[in-house]
């Protein structure tokens, strides 16, 4: 059984068919990259796939279960349990220390445990940042301080939109390279992203237009490391 | 346990790293606080205020001596001039310096039966003295000299002779019990009062009155006439009429303390207002972070605990300060408008507090529910 299938799910807005009919299947442990014009239901989808949105049609199966039928309430404890975000924007709570942002997800989780976090932030990185405010770390940092959230609580699956989209290519690259340690161990990922470079690292890339799926690419050589086509520096 | 810290560690530092924002909200909690509590103090201080204010309450015939003082005699004389039902007491004073651990007090002797139906308004702490060897002390001069019901105290006094500087001076002394505390927010307050015999064994001078207070319960009319005789008749005393308080006076108390408790209402409404106000705006300016801790997890129960649990924190720390700064506000007003100094309710600062935290939870309510409706997806969608 697959992780996560989705089965002829659509999203409809009125007239606008954010999604349509799309059909999917991930794999546990898989790397897949999701790609397509602004506006082809990319965040639509993920937003589903995250717990967030209900399909207006369609199944949504994850680990077995459908969450288009599940009330809020349990949507709630699925998104807790079993998924792990990192958005564009670095969300992060800007009154909350590095590790209190951390701590954050442990505490909606189960227990907050400020050494674990602590860990999860040299994981990527940031042991010595650690008791920084958001405004007092660079876009990278903050980042990096969302990724350390997102994996804090072992997810199955995390769920990346566009993560590397404000980031420079040397902060794009340390991303990557903390989404190949997690691929590494296990963790199905899901990274929505405009940048080819990135997006060609995963296994697996699906170009959506207009909220179809319009084209699938199976990554041959995979090694989970960019590969810049172009070496000069920025 | 590790649960509770982090809650606790959350919302103090969404207070104390969003200063502020959250000074408004405080601010509102605590003016709100202050002058709930402050007109809370006076409204339960109006009555004793308006007692020293109206101090005529009770006696509205007062009598002096044509020529200095009177005896108990012309003052039997004058109360025949007045029918036996309407007399309702006549007390008579005699004021002589005496002195108490070598301080010089001024004592009244009186009539405590007679004081206490021409001065209802007086308020002993204790009881009034009912034999010959007790006595009552003024408060201020109890606080000065420390005495306390049941204390046995000493009274001296020098007599007029030995006063003029004649070597030996033999005072005369008297061993008094305490047997109450008298208030009368007045100049009563400074003295002490004992029964006319301990006052004339103590100076060994004769019985004196310097003043009498009448209470009679006569149309104004009946009033004049009875101290336009006395005057006529007793050709030691002169009567003359001090305005006292009637019913409709009286009831001036009730409807200033229902002023009182009106603004107090007015007050409460107006800060609910306020905070509800303030904490829809927090709200609303934090719907991005309600978003995203609704994306990593948090249920709609959480999300209102932490907020209630904002606001009650700063309910709690408007209530401290309302709590301080109304008492100050209110002792203001005491001694500005009545002045007289407010009597300190310790009881006023924990229900201060806990009103202060109950108000700010209840108006935040209406807000917080509205975080909840806050849709995770939001976060996901870029600005
Ligand atoms: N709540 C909504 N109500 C109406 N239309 C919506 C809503 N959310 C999204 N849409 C529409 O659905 C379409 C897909 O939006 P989506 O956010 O999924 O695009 P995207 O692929 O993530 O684009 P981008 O790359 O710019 O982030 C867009 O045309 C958008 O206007
Ligand atoms: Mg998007």
């Amino acid at each position: 059984m697959s992780l996560l299938e989705l089965k002829n799910v659509s999203k409809i807005y009125g007239e606008l068919h954010a999604l349509d009919n799309v059909s999917l299947k991930v794999e546990k442990g898989e790397w897949v990259s999701i790609m397509g014009p602004s506006g082809s239901g990319k965040s639509t989808m993920m937003n589903i796939i995250g717990c967030m949105d209900k399909p207006t049609k369609g199944e949504v199966l994850l680990d077995g279960v459908d969450i288009s039928k599940e009330s809020k309430k349990s949507l709630t404890t699925i998104r807790r349990d079993k998924i792990g975000l990192i958005f564009q924007q670095f969300h992060l709570v800007n009154y909350l220390t590095a590790v209190e942002n951390v701590m954050l997800a442990q505490y909606y989780h189960s227990i907050p445990d400020e050494k674990e976090a602590l860990e999860a932030l040299a994981r990527v990185g940031l042991a010595d940042r650690a008791k920084h405010l958001p405004s007092q770390l660079s876009g990278g940092e903050q980042q990096r301080v969302c990724v350390a959230r997102a994996l804090i609580n072992y997810p199955e699956i995390i769920l990346a939109d566009e993560p590397t989209g404000n980031l420079d290519e040397a902060n794009e690259e340390v991303v990557v390279e903390l989404f190949n340690k997690l691929h590494s161990e296990g963790t199905t990922l899901i990274v929505v992203t405009h940048d080819p470079e990135v997006a060609e690292v995963a296994q697996r890339t699906l170009v959506l237009r207009s909220g179809r799926l319009a084209k699938e690419k199976i990554n041959e050589n995979f090694t989970g490391k960019i590969r810049f086509d172009d070496q000069t520096p920025v | 346990m590790k649960k509770r810290k982090m809650f606790l560690r959350m919302i103090s530092a969404s207070l104390m790293r969003r200063r502020s924002r959250m000074a408004v909200a405080l601010l509102s909690i605590a003016i709100g606080a202050t002058i709930l509590s402050g007109l809370v103090s006076i409204y339960y201080d109006v009555p004793r205020q308006m007692g020293a204010q109206f101090r005529n309450y009770g006696a509205n015939m007062i009598l002096t001596g044509t020529s200095g003082s009177f005896t108990a005699d012309d003052l039997a004389k004058a109360c025949t001039e007045i029918p036996e039902k309407e007399l309702v007491g006549a007390a008579p004073y005699r004021y002589d310096n005496v002195r108490i651990r070598n301080i010089p007090v001024v004592a009244a002797g009186t009539d405590m039966e007679q004081a206490q139906k021409t001065s209802p308004y007086w308020m002993v702490e204790g009881r009034w003295p009912s034999a010959d060897g007790e006595i009552l002390i003024g408060k201020a001069a109890a606080e000065s000299f420390r005495f306390r019901e049941g204390d046995m105290i000493e009274v001296d006094y020098t007599p007029e002779t030995a006063k003029q500087g004649e070597e030996t001076v033999t005072d005369n002394t008297l061993y008094f019990t305490v047997t109450g505390i008298l208030s009368t927010g007045g100049s009563e307050e400074n003295y002490v009062y004992m029964s006319m015999t301990d006052l004339e064994k103590l100076t060994g001078t004769g019985s004196r009155i310097d003043v009498a207070e009448l209470s009679v319960s006569a149309s104004s009319d009946l009033l004049s006439g009875y101290s336009d005789n006395i005057s006529a008749k007793v050709g030691a005393v002169s009567a003359r009429l001090v305005k006292r308080v009637t019913a409709s006076e009286a009831t001036v108390l009730t409807k200033l303390q229902g002023l009182v408790l009106l603004v107090t209402i007015v007050v409460l409404a107006l800060t609910m207002i306020c905070v509800a106000t303030t904490m829809t705006a927090v709200v609303t300016e934090r719907r991005k972070e309600i978003g995203l801790r609704k994306a990593i997890g948090a249920s709609d129960k959480s999300i209102i605990s932490e907020f209630m649990g904002e606001s009650m924190l700063l309910g709690l720390m408007g209530g401290v300060l309302g709590a301080v700064l109304g008492y100050v506000f209110a002792s203001q007003v005491s001694r500005n408008v009545f002045s007289s100094e407010l009597s300190f309710r310790p009881l006023l600062v924990p229900v201060t507090i806990i009103v202060s935290m109950f108000i700010t939870g209840l108006s935040s309510l209406m807000p917080i529910r509205s975080a909840t409706d806050v849709d995770p997806a939001l976060v996901l969608k870029g600005e």
